[in-house]
């Protein structure tokens, strides 16, 4: 076993534990922290793969944004310190049968794939530079990604506007009146 | 040996260790963990330093002598206040959530050092040369909010959380002019990565191509590292001390470490991105010369953070967040509209692309100036309809 491979191996059952970790743990800001833990693994496992850019979007991403957003959302809701008791309830087998159904399809899918059936792994392309590039030209370039580009971004300039509709204050109290 | 001082050690210690009986791949494995210890290693003794020379130039600018009495020049006041702080008890609150209580100092101190990894101390000197550097300063950063939000939150304490919301509010917002103004350095050098950046700088710094752009990095990074007049990390007027106020002993050491290696972090960031990090005359020839460079440069810049420090009164929270949104964020994006096509403009015509970056740069900054004064004459306009000089809460609120 070389040192990749050991690393490989923490890393992916580390990944599995703190998922657990997250639809087990009874309070609300641990699951959040454990959520946390889980998507840096993922991105540590980004390293390994020489993916340098997807780890580090991931954790500006994922950990940066929206895992804080998470935990500010969770704080601001009351008795945060409190657990909440069990974590399932009646319908827990109706959960474990969609989630074993779900588990087994995608393991029918990913067998479709070519490379599933050979043993030895693709050589992964040590040029990280060209990829790079080769991202952010796909981006702008017509024939590929660019309207599913400019749809992003109207959407997230569209939920930009909402959310300053939603936040701004009436214009009653703005002119000094008794707020 | 003199070309690359630190290549030369690091073969000599694979020899040994493959010598023992290693496999070269685990000895290259221990050596990454070793180099990155070695790094953040002499990062944090150089923390010692630092906060001696803060406390010194703070007390010179406020007309005092600052700590005289443990060693010469009081030196080693910093090592006599670690010892103290070391032995006192460490003491966790009532209903406190311990793990999280605990996690929290070691994030906002990796947080930080992290940022280390990828900053080019002199030719072939970097902890590694990512070719995303510019995304993982960013990255590391956002690591910083998570810790302040923790130790707030964990602390059991509404003091810590009303200043753990606040702070993180603020480095929310800082985050975004920072990361745009970052955009600047990696289109003029066509590459995020740090060493890249650097060597691009050769011609000329990129602070002359894009001074606008660098001065939002360093205001904003300012901000990044709760540094006055952005500090309202610890506000003691109204909220007692901030998210760390149930923090003793070492806990609240690692935050303190922390704070003040970050104002020292972002010099050495900006003078990386804009001040042409390690080049400077005959630093071909002796490599380790870059480092003497760099420390000088990084040491002018650190010099503006603590005497900024010294010298601004701090900010309320809504003057600190209107700052941001209805100025720099604005600012910051026209200025990678406006860098983005002059540099175009100017691609290929030697002197004059800097020429037409500089004047892109001028009529950018006359126009911002233009707006404020018109945006200040409404302002002062309203105030006058509204009452002259009666301070009601409303004007107040601005």
């Amino acid at each position: 076993m070389t040192a990749l491979q050991f690393i490989f191996l923490a890393l992916g059952l580390a990944t599995l534990v703190c998922a657990a970790m997250v639809v087990t743990s009874p309070q609300l800001v641990h699951a959040a922290l454990w959520l946390i833990a889980t998507l840096a693994c993922v991105a540590a496992l980004f390293v390994l793969l020489e993916a340098g850019f997807l780890a580090a979007v991931q954790v500006v991403v994922y950990i940066g944004a929206i895992a804080i957003l998470i935990i500010f959302a969770a704080m601001l809701t009351r008795r945060v310190m409190a657990e909440t008791g069990g974590q399932t309830n009646r319908t827990w087998w109706a959960a474990v049968f969609a989630s074993a159904l779900l588990f087994i399809s995608l393991v029918a899918l990913m067998r479709e794939v070519p490379a599933w059936q050979t043993a030895v792994s693709a050589p992964l392309p040590l040029a990280p530079e060209p990829l790079l590039e080769d991202l952010g030209q796909a981006l702008v370039d017509v024939n590929r990604y660019v309207i599913p580009f400019e749809v992003a971004s109207v959407l997230l300039l569209a939920a930009l506007v909402g959310a300053i509709v939603i936040a701004r204050p009436s214009r009653k109290t703005e002119e000094g009146g008794p707020s | 040996m003199i070309q690359d001082p630190f290549g030369w050690l690091g073969q000599l210690l694979h020899g040994w260790l493959v010598g023992l009986g290693m496999a070269p791949e685990w000895a290259r494995a221990l050596q990454a963990f070793l180099a990155a210890g070695a790094l953040a290693t002499a990062v944090l003794l150089l923390t010692f330093l630092l906060i001696w020379v803060e406390r010194k130039l703070l007390a010179r600018l406020q007309d005092r002598l600052g700590p005289n009495r443990v060693g010469p020049y009081g030196i080693f006041q910093t090592i006599a206040d670690a010892i103290k702080l070391v032995l006192k008890e460490v003491i966790v609150p009532s209903g406190a959530d311990r793990l999280v209580y605990f996690i929290a100092p070691p994030l906002a101190v990796m947080s930080v050092v992290g940022l280390w990894g990828v900053v080019p101390l002199a030719p072939n000197l970097i902890g590694s040369d990512i070719n995303v550097g510019v995304i993982y300063l960013v990255s590391i950063g956002s690591i910083g909010t998570l810790a302040v939000m923790l130790a707030g939150w964990s602390s059991n304490n509404k003091y810590a959380l009303l200043g753990a919301f606040r702070t993180v509010a603020m480095l929310i917002s800082y985050e975004v002019p920072m990361v745009v103004a970052l955009l600047v350095p990696t289109m003029l050098a066509g590459s995020m990565g740090t060493v890249e950046i650097v060597e691009r700088q050769r011609e000329i710094w990129f602070v002359v191509l894009a001074p606008i752009a660098a001065l939002l990095f360093f205001i904003s990074s300012m901000a990044e590292a709760g540094k006055a007049p952005f500090d309202l990390l610890e506000a003691e007027s109204e909220i007692v001390a901030g998210y760390n106020i149930e923090y003793s002993s070492m806990a609240f050491g690692m935050f303190f470490v922390g704070e003040f290696l970050h104002g020292f972090t972002i010099a050495a960031l900006t003078v990386t991105l804009f001040f042409g990090g390690w080049l400077g005359p005959g630093v071909d020839r002796f490599p380790l010369l870059g480092l003497v460079y760099f420390a000088l440069k990084t040491a002018v810049v650190y010099f503006g953070v603590v005497w900024i420090r010294g010298t601004l009164p701090r900010l309320r929270i809504d003057q600190v967040n209107a700052f941001n949104w209805k100025f720099l964020v604005p600012l910051s994006l026209a200025t990678v509209a406006v860098t983005a096509v002059a540099d175009k403009l100017g691609a290929g015509l030697g002197w004059n692309r800097i020429l037409t970056l500089l004047g892109a740069n001028g009529v950018l900054a006359l126009g911002t100036i233009l707006a404020l004064t018109i945006y200040a004459r409404s302002v002062r306009r309203r105030e006058d309809r509204l009452g002259a000089g009666r301070v009601t809460p409303a004007t107040a609120r601005g």
